[in-house]
């Protein structure tokens, strides 16, 4: 009996808290709470337990296929920046945003080649989150390196400092966005790992559910299970430019 | 032993609003050239995903490298107690402000959101070091007006020497931090060195000493004050020890990539096969800014005519920007290494295939601004010589003479 009182108390109690917490934020700051809580809810905050990453299989990678590339361009929107009008359409190829592209390399020495997506590859240590003046540029502790469109003044600093290319300035207005990916003139921005998908539960990006030739496998790094943590572990990959020492979250087999 | 006396530019009116008129509108184009750039968007610029800095950085760096440099000349007479140099420092500390303020008007214009400037100067990441740079700037600003005050103001003479030494350090550090913008950029073949950041010191000894001399010379010359045969001797043996260190340093940075095989394709793109950018780096960089220009200053005969001097100061200043456009258009139109061994054959975002360099034509607009900025610089200059006693009325020999021990002061 006192038990179920107990337990009845401690529900009012959090009924109470959490009323007065909704009653305080919708007075105080609605903007700040809303903007952040959004995206995922509270009882889940983002934390190290995972860190998400892909391992990306060149021997698979198709020449000539592009079904990452579009699928990207669909699910961020890339797709709906257009040619500012008066634009040149071969500077614009050079200034239109993108967050994925395919390469195509041969060997000097034994003429093999390869093909491969590149994209940012979420570094533990990334470069562009250490030059930006303002932090706009950060990480995220699930391991996802991402651009805080609300601070970025737009120095391209972190385009200077990016080691694979990775990040695409807007040069021009832009009309029409997906609501989860906002894009405004005079930022940057690059592969964000579908965010928006992971915050809503889900555990796959555009890229990986386009590939017809399963090149690539996303997942949680930290978890054993995992489909990615699985492949990792049973075939050769190395990071790009893995002098660096950035501890890429993206990895490669086959190059 | 003569007391030097300081004066107004006293050059007549109309030709005092004729200079300012000019110099006005060309501010006035640079801003409207950099409203058209924001409103617009980038893509109206030459810039694009690969080459992400582009004309504006180039004349907002020399800028602000200059306006360290324009320091010197007063550090020299403070912290290293030369006589000579001490009547010029007040025009030093004027001329080391404003090309600062030039600068930083054309590289905040340039960003993609100017309108965030006040989030730049309050939102810090302190592993930046363009972040310390920002506040290596307001410093400078700080110290070199607090400066300014102790030469002018007879009541705060006391802290003259102490505001000096730490004017003279404080712009160390700011060219350090400038030059290591690019020297901590791992990720690229042509930065990614710490010789970097005092080849940008020597640089801003160079390009400061010579932007103030030109302005020194023009100023002297159009309200016919006089500037005597030692003190010109002194300043222009300077400008060649400082050239001279630019080269060495200049010749450091090459061999030491020329040594390590990972930067040989970055040079040779650089020495040999980058077109523009190898013809800036030969022609402008080193035969008009720095072996000209030396070999004025140390021939016999033409390092006597301050003409001369003037066109070896104009060709350090011209070889200072060509040397920019290498450093950071050049650094960034050679593709990045991803994939050493191997050679880009296709790409969807242009990643150099086959050794294609990024491709980067500088845009009418950027170039406007980039004046604009050089223009602000020169104007609030004429403004404060025009306005306060900056200018000293005599520095011939008889009234300046090293080794009566001058006193300085009104």
């Amino acid at each position: 009996m006192s038990s179920n009182n107990e337990s009845i108390d401690r529900k009012r109690r959090s009924f109470l808290g959490k009323a007065g917490a909704a009653v305080a934020t919708t007075v105080v700051a609605p903007g700040v709470v809303l903007h952040a809580a959004a995206p995922r809810s509270p009882e889940q905050p983002v934390t190290d337990a995972v860190r998400w990453g892909m391992l990306i299989d060149a021997n698979k990678c198709a020449s000539g296929c592009s079904d990452c590339v579009q699928a990207c361009e669909e699910e961020n929107g890339l797709n709906l920046v257009q040619m500012p009008e008066g634009a040149d359409p071969e500077e614009w190829a050079r200034q239109r945003p993108r967050w994925i592209r395919q390469i195509q390399l041969q060997d000097n020495l034994t003429g093999q080649v390869t093909t491969l997506p590149m994209m940012c590859q979420h570094c533990e240590e990334p470069p562009c989150a250490d030059v930006c003046p303002t932090g706009a540029s950060f990480r995220r502790a699930d391991g996802i390196v991402m651009v805080d469109r609300h601070i970025c003044i737009g120095c391209r600093y972190c385009m200077m400092a990016c080691p694979y290319k990775a990040r695409s300035f807007i040069h021009e207005e832009v009309e029409e966005k997906p609501t989860h990916t906002p894009r405004g003139k005079g930022c940057v921005e690059s592969c964000n790992f579908c965010v928006h998908r992971l915050d809503n539960g889900r555990t796959t990006t555009a890229c990986q559910d386009a590939c017809r030739h399963q090149a690539i496998v996303f997942g949680d790094l930290k978890d054993k299970n995992s489909p990615v943590a699985k492949a990792l572990e049973s075939v050769k990959s190395r990071q790009i430019r893995a002098d660096l020492q950035l501890n890429t979250g993206v990895r490669y087999s086959g190059v | 032993m003569k007391k030097i006396h300081f004066r107004e530019w006293t050059v007549p009116s109309p030709r005092y609003w004729g200079v300012f008129a000019v110099l006005a509108a060309i501010v006035g184009v640079g801003l409207i050239s950099a409203l058209y750039m924001e409103h617009e968007g980038h893509w109206v610029t030459g810039m694009n995903n690969q080459i992400v800095w582009g004309m504006p950085h180039v004349f907002a760096v020399f800028l602000i490298v200059a306006a360290s440099g324009a320091l010197n000349v007063a550090t020299i007479g403070t912290v290293f107690g030369k006589k000579p140099y001490k009547p010029l420092g007040r025009l030093s500390g004027l001329l080391a402000i404003a090309l600062l303020a030039g600068g930083l008007m054309v590289l905040v214009l340039d960003l993609g959101r100017a309108d965030r400037l006040m989030v730049a100067m309050t939102t810090y990441n302190f592993k930046s070091i363009f972040a310390w740079n920002i506040i290596l700037y307001n410093g400078f600003f700080v110290i070199v007006a607090a400066y300014l005050y102790t030469m002018m103001e007879p009541k705060a003479k006391k802290y003259y020497f102490s505001v000096g030494v730490l004017g003279g350090i404080w712009r160390l550090i700011l060219t350090t931090g400038t030059g290591s913008i690019f020297g901590f950029l791992v990720a690229r073949m042509a930065y990614d060195t710490a010789i970097l950041a005092p080849l940008f010191i020597v640089m801003s000894f160079a390009f400061g000493l010579a932007i103030f001399l030109l302005f020194l010379f023009f100023a002297f010359d159009q309200d016919g004050r006089e500037i005597g045969g030692k003190l010109l001797f002194r300043l222009k043996n300077t400008l060649g020890v400082f050239v001279a260190g630019v080269a060495l340093l200049l010749l450091i940075y090459h061999l030491t990539k020329l040594y390590g095989t990972k930067y040989h394709g970055v040079e040779a793109f650089i020495l040999r096969d980058g077109g523009v950018y190898t013809v800036l780096f030969w022609v402008g960089q080193v035969v008009v800014g720095l072996l000209l220009p030396i070999a004025i200053i140390i021939h016999p005969t033409l390092s006597r005519s301050k003409g001369w001097i003037a066109g070896a100061s104009a060709m350090v200043v011209l070889g200072g920007l060509a040397a920019m456009y290498v450093i950071i258009i050049g650094g960034q139109a050679y593709p990045i290494e991803m994939f050493p061994g191997k050679t880009v054959i296709a790409s969807g975002f242009f990643d150099g295939v086959h050794g294609q360099p990024n491709y980067y034509a500088p845009s009418l607009p950027e170039i406007l601004l980039g004046i604009g900025g050089f223009a602000l610089a020169i104007l609030a200059t004429t403004i404060g010589v025009r306005m306060l006693k900056f200018l000293p009325a005599d520095l011939s020999d008889e009234a300046l003479d090293p080794h009566a021990g001058l006193k300085t002061g009104n």
